[in-house]
Formats: structure tokens, sequence, C-alpha cells
């Protein structure tokens, strides 16, 4: 496995108390495989990823408790000396914001270049003509004379583009994208989202793809993991989910999606709020919200139980869900 | 159609762009609207779906008079609206409220809910009577599914979608016939955005509303429109109604839109035909000759880059009576049958019914 994450816990210390941000999540993620990580605001999906990245900010954040094996080797203990080298040339990130991902001052030229003089020594004339390499591999028109532009002379999807070309630099091994997307208008999101599988594919990365949006899940990936409330609720391969939902949380948010069949009627909303990360209910943190919680969700967490053999829900009664 | 409560016709917007301090001097513009008809009948929702700079917004803010346009006319009733000013205008303003996209920046974060909720009343002493408004800013709190005696809490002790109940609210503080809502869920998570969804459906049957719905997400434009029109940098490209715009679609850049959505079905990713698009949408200072959609067209041909289509059904449908006589911005106009999640999901029904 190229990317394991086991029983992560992540706390952030706040002047009004401690938010339990991530509590107990673990995946995996193999070469070549892109794993999507969905869930709602505040669910933890992108502190899990800024953990495993090593980006974290600390303080207020705080890794109470678990690993990270990136090729086998645990990261947590690592140095940030150490850290450092392995980001950029053995795992990178693709942020949702590129305007202010990037540096507003330096020419992209330079950024792409920079990867090549820190990393692996090069010199700027080598690293400059790299940079324009790389540009043409995610095919920005006329990467010859456009190296010398700033990020805000590009357009949303070019910028993203950049970001991608950026990440992908010193060909990493594991690329994470923090909703690549989400920022970016549909016609553009389905190009930046074919680049990014169409060079997966051919570098064999494998990819932890974040994101909220279950269309783009269903468009590009090979396994799920649905988070609410900093825990992984359930996870499974991509076909598999969204033909018979294993979660009541998974279950309405596909049944929140409007159909053709349900035009003019009530869509079937999940009712409530996501908690607060302060106050996480006791038991399941679904069950104020879950049309079929029992007393046992009250007071019992779930653990993750097997509904398959590549298949975990985190519902006490998964079985019903799945067959319901 | 149910009759007409507000007509748009040749509506336009251009920004100036300027250059020179002392001796200004106009170098161009941004047409963000760039000549907009169409018609909101009663009790009738017309949604308004494209991509981000196509204007839509701008329709919308020129709607409320929150911009003035540059040409064009707004008829609301049979009346032109457009150039209304003082009393006139404020009288206007009572029966067409606005929705905002952004529940945190549209709501003041120095007032209270109740305030919020009553300044609607303020301004119009008339729509209420002062010692019953109280009252009344109870009772709309409740319709909107909102503790009432969260009366006296700031907006940043609610949630975004409890925030965009509270912007619902006061839209409907003044018992409009209009409602205008720009992207009014976009800001939001997935699991509420469906609960202020239907929220809004619900208001509109109960107070008789009118409405005009902005947003991006095809899906939700279709679940809640009668009426879709999709704009393209300034102009409708195409419209008619839900079915007719989702599953025979005769306008390439709709084709386009419609194929690049994601479904949330991964059966549908062998099956499906995406139509992806070569680059991006053209500056509106810079809006290509003849048929904007030119340029990322790839059925353009000399007569596309000349001739401006006008919206109209095309001749080859007109009188078919199918789904695809409907009214289209294209000189080339083909249809073509849209497979849609749904389509598919018929036949894998297991867990998504």
């Amino acid at each position: 496995m190229l990317l394991e994450v086991r029983d992560l816990h992540v706390e952030f210390r706040t002047r009004d108390g401690v938010a339990k941000a991530v509590n107990g999540v673990s995946y995996g993620v193999d070469a070549g495989e892109t794993l999507a990580v969905l869930g709602e605001s505040g669910s933890g999906k992108s502190v899990t990823a800024q953990a495993v990245m090593g980006i974290l900010d600390v303080p207020p954040g705080r890794i109470t408790h678990g690993e990270i094996l990136f090729q086998g080797r645990d990261l947590l203990p690592l140095k940030e000396e150490e850290r450092r080298r392995i980001r950029g040339a053995g795992m990178a990130m693709i942020f949702q914001d590129a305007l202010s991902a990037l540096n507003p001052v330096l020419c992209v030229g330079d950024q792409l270049g920079e990867m090549f003089v820190v990393h692996r020594g090069m010199s700027r004339k080598d690293a400059r003509a790299k940079a324009v390499e790389l540009m043409d591999r995610v095919r920005i028109p006329a990467a010859a004379q456009r190296v010398r532009d700033y990020p805000h002379q590009f357009s949303g999807g070019m910028r993203q583009r950049i970001m991608i070309a950026m990440a992908l630099a010193l060909e990493p091994a594991l690329i994470i994208a923090d909703e690549p997307t989400t920022a970016l208008d549909v016609t553009v999101q389905a190009q930046v989202m074919d680049l990014l599988a169409e060079l997966q594919r051919e570098l064999g990365m494998g990819l932890v793809l974040i994101t909220h949006d279950l269309g783009v899940v269903a468009d590009v990936a090979d396994r799920i993991a649905v988070m609410y409330a900093g825990r992984i609720v359930e996870s499974a391969p991509v076909h598999d989910l969204y033909k018979a939902p294993a979660h009541p949380y998974t279950r309405g948010l596909l049944d929140s999606i409007p159909r053709l069949d349900h035009k003019g009627r009530e869509l079937r909303a999940i009712k409530g709020l996501p908690p607060s990360l302060m106050h996480i209910p006791p038991g399941c943190a679904f069950h104020p919200r879950c049309p079929t919680a029992q007393d046992v969700c009250r007071t019992d967490v779930p653990p993750p139980y097997e509904v398959d053999e590549d298949r975990r829900s985190a519902c006490h009664f998964w079985r019903e869900c799945l067959h319901g | 159609m149910a009759e007409p409560i507000l007509e748009v016709s040749g509506l336009v917007k251009h920004y100036p762009l300027t250059r020179g301090i002392l001796f200004r001097k106009q170098i161009g513009s941004v047409r963000a609207v760039d000549g907009v008809d169409f018609t909101l009948g009663r009790g009738e929702t017309l949604g308004i779906v494209g991509e981000s700079g196509c204007g839509k917004s701008t329709v919308a803010r020129m709607l409320v008079h929150l911009e003035q346009p540059t040409a064009g006319t707004i008829r609301y009733k049979g009346e032109d609206i457009t150039g209304l000013s003082g009393r006139a205008l404020k009288s206007v303003r009572r029966r067409i409220q606005m929705v905002f996209q952004d529940p945190y920046t549209s709501l003041n974060p120095r007032m209270t809910v109740g305030d919020i909720i009553r300044e609607p009343y303020d301004i119009h002493p008339e729509a209420a009577p002062k010692g019953d408004r109280a009252r009344k800013v109870r009772e709309l709190l409740d319709v909107v599914g909102l503790n009432p005696e969260h009366i006296n809490r700031y907006p940043h002790q609610f949630s975004g979608g409890q925030r965009q109940r509270i912007g619902i609210a006061r839209a409907l503080a003044l018992r409009p016939e209009v409602v205008v809502a720009d992207e009014p869920v976009s800001a939001l998570d997935v699991s509420v955005q469906a609960q202020v969804i239907n929220l809004m459906a619900a208001l509109r049957d109960e107070f008789d509303l009118s409405c005009l719905f902005i947003a991006h997400d095809l899906s939700i434009v279709r679940h809640i429109s009668d009426r879709v029109a999709v704009m393209y940098l300034g102009r409708i490209v195409e419209t008619g109604g839900d079915a007719e715009i989702y599953d025979r679609p005769t306008h390439p850049y709709t084709q386009a839109l419609l194929s690049a959505v994601p479904v949330p079905d991964p059966e549908a990713r062998e099956h499906r035909e995406r139509i992806i698009l070569a680059g991006d949408v053209p500056s509106p200072t810079d809006i290509p000759s003849g048929c904007r959609f030119r340029t990322r067209c790839w059925k353009a041909r000399e007569r596309c880059a000349s001739e401006v289509p006008e919206l109209a059904v095309p001749a080859g449908f007109r009188f078919a009576g199918g789904p695809a006589d409907h009214a289209s911005a294209c000189h080339f106009a083909e249809e073509k049958q849209m497979v849609s999640a749904q389509d598919m999901t018929d036949d894998h029904p297991a867990g998504l019914v």
C-alpha cells in the first residue's frame, strides 16, 4: 500500500475549547488508485490531508494519535527536514483556490522552476526549461511565452493547470487534490478532471481526491471514503456504494440529490445540521439526524463493521440500511 | 402561458472601461449583459443557468434595481419600471424582492435577526402597522423553520443554512409577488441545500410567488423550475421548458454544459458521451463577432462569424411539436438526446430508490 493512515486523531485547541477535527480515521491508497474522500465542510477531510502532507498548523492543531505510513515508513516521527524532502518529491498537493495558493509576485515559471532548483539542485536556466515543459504537459497554450506571466494573468482553469503542473513536477508517487475543481465552472471542471485523470494514469500515481461533490466522485474514483464529524462512516468501492449505501448518512446524501422522478416533490433532505466539532454527540455522531437511530446509537460508538471484504460501514444497523 | 408578471426586453448592461485619471476616456466596455429578453409568468419559476461571468447575476440585480440597465426595459405587470425613482420605485420594490447568494455577507452582523427581518417594515411602514410588526417577524421566523425565540440572536450565532432562511424570511416580509433568488444554495453544504430548496419550493406555493431562480447547479435548477434559460456571455442562448432543455437541447453550448456535469452514478461513466469544450469563456470586453459561442464551438463555420444567430425556434423544428420545438440561438441547431443519470438508474434501481 502506497499510503496508509491508521487511526488518526487531530484536535485544535482554541480559546473556546478543543475542537476534535479528526477522530480515528484510517484509509489506504494504492499506486494508480483514486480514493475519493467525501464530506461536508467540517467533516475533517482536509485536516486529514494536511496531516498526511505535514502542513497542519501546529499549534493550534495537534496530532494526538495515529500513524501515517507512506511507502511503508511512518511519517509522524520524522523531522521537519525529512518531511520536507518527501513533500514535493514523494507526495504533492493540489489546492482548491489556485489564486491564493500561488505566489502573486512571482511569475509562474519561477514558481514551477523553484521545485527543480530546491529539490534537484538545477540551475535557474534548466529549471526554466523544465517549467515550460511542464506547462506544455498540462496543455497551457503558448507555454514558452506564458512562462513569464503572473498568476493573475491566467484564467481560473489555467491557474488550476499550473497547480497541477507544480504538483506533478517531481513526479511524486502520491497526489492529494483538495477540492481541485470546486472553484471552476462545469465546462472547465471537466477539462481539469480529465487532465488530472490522464496524468495519473500515465504516471501511475495514487490520488486522494477530497471533494463534497457526489458527481465528481462517481466520475473518477475507484474507492470512496465518506466522512462525517471527523470519522469515516463508510468506505467502499465506488460502484457498490452508489448502488446500495450501507450507512444512513451516505444514503441521505444520495437521496438529497434532485432527481427527475422527484420533480415537483419534496427532496428527501437530511434533517438538522452537522454537529459542532466542540460538541460531537455521544455514540454515533450522526444519530441526532438519523431517521433510523435506536437507543444503542446514542450510547455506543459504532465500530467500522465489515460489510464486505473491501467495504466498511460505521453503523450499528448497516444491514438494514444496505437492504432497506 | 400564464399572464406575464415580468417582461424583460433588450436588457443591456455595459460597464465602461476607462483609462487616465485627469483625462478619463473610455477605452472599451465590459458587456456583462448584452441583450436579454424573457418573460416570467405569474406563479411560474424561471431558472437561469450559466457559468460564472455569463451575466446571470447582473440580470438579477437589474430586476431589483440594484443596477441601472444601459438599455432595454423591464415591465412589471405591463408597466415599464426601468427608469423609476423615488416613491414609484419604492412601491415596485415592495413587490420584487431578492434572496442573495452569500448568507454570510448579506446579513448585517450588528443587527439582530429580529431587526433584520423587521427592517423591510421600517422602510415600508404601510406594509404593517407598528404594533403588529413583532408578531409578523415571529411568524416569518416560524414560516422559514427557525425558532421564533431566537429573535434576539445575531447572524453569527446561526449556521449557513439557517442564515439563508433568515435571508428568505426578510425577502418574504413584504409579501412580494416576485422573488429573485441568486444562487441561494450554492454556499451551503450538500445535506443542507436540499432543506433550503424544499423550503423555497413550499413557500413559493404557499405565498403564490413567481420566481426567478439563478444557479449554476443544473440539477437543482431543473428540480425547481418550470422553464429554463441558458446564458452564455451576456445572452440567452437557449430557452424552453425544463424537459425540452435538459432532454433535447439543440444549442451546442447547452449540450456541452449538460454533458460536462458530473453525474452522481458511477455506472454512467462508460455510457456517457462527454463533450469537452476547448479553452475558456472569452472576455466580455472582447466578445467574438457573430455567434459569441463560436470560438469554442465544434460546429462553427464562416456564417457563425458574420451573422448573429437570433434566439428563436430553429426552422427545422418549428411546428414539429416535439421537445426540440423551443428557442435556440444557433444557426446549426441540432437535436441531441441527453442521457441523464435518471434514465440510467432506472436499470439500477437498487439503493437509489
